[in-house]
């Protein structure tokens, strides 16, 4: 493997070497364990376990409970109740792997966003980004059909809304939205499939996350100064890095077991928080709720999905110039996942010649607009599609795209960075000390 | 830069989560139960009250499909004796298609389902309802006032009350303070269509009068101890496992507790030969 010069592990028995030269099993391991991790990575490199530590425990916990669900119109919503009621362990299996998906999906959200501030996406890890975006996208689609299967009211009108999302592709729409749901609406076809998918997806993510690790332990992580590791020899590399066993893993563990503290006071005494009511009604076909709400981690993507109503002026634009093809409900589509589609193009869209925001003023200052946006976006996601929400959903849904496609070309361009370290190690040391000479620098930040 | 990022964001978090629901301004009571609370229990007397209100009052028209009737034995809830539970079963009758004739329940049997067609069933009413209520819908009032299904409901059958001179005398349903979901008449709206009495009017027609049921241990039988009686029963059927869960959240907690002193404490010492501080 390319990357940071360092130790590889060395066969000595007879056993081992006989394993080595036919499976280099222990070498592979070894080398992923002691790969060398810049030695000034903050508290937000943790990420990365807390999410593969997600992703087990709703491997884990969803096989268990698939033991004992029922995947058929009639029996879903009372097989869940099943498991509530008569399975050992049910009812706390459930609301582990009902807030696993929350856990999930607020460590995928710090992680990308930790990404974004400190320029991890850009070269050489556009690959990792890449990647990392494709999980991402897997994600929303396994946590999407994971609920619809309690068949409760939101599952149902949530998968019919947002499946009536493909029904707005132009000429094809309606053939590719009774091709996903089986038919001509949610029903049984629908619910079998998305169980089908739902138990799947997890393994295709689980190998994007292999490729996703193996592509940054060839580049190397990136770190808060966004300066590479220094590679001429493993002295050298050895002077910005530490092995990540056992650094780097008792570190992350540390953070993640705090986090659980808090994980699992949330499921002990509030499980139903960050769930909608209305859940708990099974599916009608016949009465539609008075509100149709996502899971709150769609809730952004939501809000730029419905910003774009037929009076605003790029809609009409669009309209006119295509003839009436791209209409509000599908330029509402479009700009959904064009959301998700810009920030994937991040790596060539930031033109700074700096890679971390820890040494770029302006930046900063945009990026922590694109935080606060991002959660506006979240309340605004929840609200009735009422005025003043419609108009700050807009504006909030502009700003998104705006940063991508106009901040960061532009700020690359108009701002003068300041002076990164020259090296890891000097970062480390103006933080704990260490060497005299490297300290002065640098202002201990973050 | 990113910690006070981070700490905003975990309270913009807090805040947007909540954000559902933000339906109806009907009016909810905070009132107590016992189970409110990380440690707080079911109380098993009033489980059994609700349950005789449940089945002298509720079971009328409603169900408790989800329910099965053994579970009345169940510590941590009613906590009956099988005996008892066995007894009661035995009031309700199931069709056996082996015997091709309705047979008495037995109790693994689950609890009949609704007899009225718009009766709800009331296994999951507590959950169901558990509205998020507080400005803008931010679910305030349930993390700070622990405010659910059980409030909704004691307050639903509490707040019947006597319709606004502006309602005509023969609209559908009953006036309650509490419903938010029910038809509302053009007449008391506001220019706006805005509402503008709280409530709406509900199909049920008032369910309880003091004494309607007479309790074996000589509780108050008023309206508003029945209502709260028979919520916490039914926040016990849509919860069933509600102590064995914040046991295991308490357990959970203490654990991971210790744990994360010890790998902080690990993390300290295996970094502190390359963290030298001055």
């Amino acid at each position: 493997m390319a990357g940071i010069p360092h130790d590889h592990y060395e066969p000595k028995s007879g056993g081992e070497k006989w394993l080595h030269s036919r499976l280099p099993v222990v070498g592979l391991l070894y080398d992923t364990l002691m790969i060398p991790t810049p030695k000034n990575l903050n508290w937000m490199w943790i990420w990365g376990i807390v999410l593969t530590f997600c992703l087990a425990l709703q491997i884990v916990t969803g096989i268990v409970l698939a033991m004992h669900y029922t995947p058929h119109v009639d029996n879903a919503f009372a097989s869940v109740e099943h498991i509530m009621r008569n399975v050992n362990g049910g009812a706390m299996l459930r609301y582990i792997h009902m807030n696993g998906a929350s856990l999930f999906f607020i460590a995928v959200y710090a992680h990308i966003f930790r990404g974004l501030y400190y320029g991890s996406y850009k070269a050489p890890r556009e690959i990792t980004w890449i990647i990392g975006m494709l999980i991402y996208l897997m994600m929303m689609g396994t946590a999407f059909m994971g609920y619809v299967l309690p068949w409760g009211q939101m599952s149902f009108w949530g998968a019919t809304v947002i499946t009536g999302l493909f029904g707005a592709i132009p000429f094809v729409g309606e053939a590719l939205q009774t091709w996903l749901l089986g038919g001509p609406a949610v029903d049984n076809a629908t619910l079998n499939r998305f169980f089908s998918l739902h138990y799947l997806l997890p393994f295709v993510i689980a190998g994007l996350v292999i490729v996703h690790i193996w592509a940054f332990h060839t580049t190397g992580n990136n770190n808060p100064t966004g300066v590479e590791v220094r590679r001429g020899s493993k002295e050298e590399a050895e002077k910005d890095t530490l092995p990540f066993w056992p650094y780097f893993v008792i570190k992350d563990l540390f953070a993640l077991a705090v986090i659980l503290v808090v994980f699992f006071a949330i499921v002990g005494y509030m499980p139903n928080y960050l769930g909608h009511p209305d859940n708990y009604i099974e599916a009608n076909p016949l009465s539609t709720p008075a509100h149709i709400v996502p899971e709150w981690y769609f809730l952004p993507f939501y809000a730029i999905l419905r910003a774009f109503t037929s009076d605003v002026w790029v809609v009409i634009i669009a309209e006119t110039l295509t003839g009436g093809i791209i209409d509000a409900k599908f330029f509402g589509v479009l700009a959904m996942f064009g959301a998700i589609a810009v920030m994937a193009l991040a790596p060539w869209l930031d033109t700074s010649s700096v890679r971390s925001g820890r040494y770029r003023p302006m930046f900063k200052w945009w990026f922590a607009l694109l935080v606060v946006d991002f959660f506006a976006l979240m309340w605004l996601g929840a609200m009735p599609a009422e005025e003043p929400y419609a108009t700050l959903s807009l504006i909030a849904s502009a700003y998104w795209f705006a940063y991508f496609l106009v901040v960061l070309p532009m700020l690359g361009v108009i701002e003068k960075p300041d002076a990164p370290p020259a090296t890891i190690e000097d970062d480390f040391n103006a933080h704990y000390g260490g060497n005299a000479d490297a300290g002065k620098a640098q202002q201990p930040a973050e | 830069m990113f910690k006070k990022l981070a700490l905003s964001a975990v309270a913009v978090f807090g805040l947007a989560t909540g954000a559902f629901a933000a339906g109806g301004a009907g009016h909810v009571t905070d009132y107590d139960f016992s189970f409110e609370g990380p440690f707080g229990k079911f109380d098993q007397n009033q489980l059994q009250r609700g349950l005789q209100v449940y089945t002298e009052v509720c079971a009328a028209c409603h169900g408790l499909k989800f329910v099965p009737i053994r579970t009345l034995s169940d510590e941590g809830g009613p906590h009956m004796s099988e005996d008892q539970v066995r007894a009661y079963a035995a009031q309700f009758d199931i069709y056996d298609p082996e015997k091709d004739e309705d047979v008495p329940r037995a109790p693994k049997d689950f609890f009949p389902g609704s007899s009225l067609e718009n009766a709800p069933d009331l296994s999951l009413m507590a959950k169901a309802r558990a509205g998020f209520h507080g400005p803008y819908g931010l679910g305030m009032n349930q993390l700070f006032k622990g405010m659910g299904g059980a409030e909704y409901i004691a307050s639903l059958l509490t707040h019947y009350e006597e319709a606004p001179s502006c309602a005509p005398e023969d609209f559908d349903g009953y006036y309650n303070t509490t419903f938010a979901a029910g038809g509302y008449p053009e007449e008391c709206k506001d220019e706006n269509g805005k509402p503008k009495y709280p409530g709406s009017w509900i199909a049920m027609a008032p369910p309880l009068d003091d004494d309607l049921v007479e309790f074996a241990d000589g509780h108050a039988a008023d309206v508003k101890h029945m209502a709260q009686d028979v919520s916490a029963f039914l926040m016990w059927t849509a919860e069933p496992k509600m102590m064995a869960r914040k046991q295991a959240g308490f357990v959970g907690v203490l654990f991971l507790t210790i744990l994360s002193v010890l790998l902080y404490l690990t993390n300290k010492r295996i970094w502190a030969p390359h963290k030298r501080k001055h």
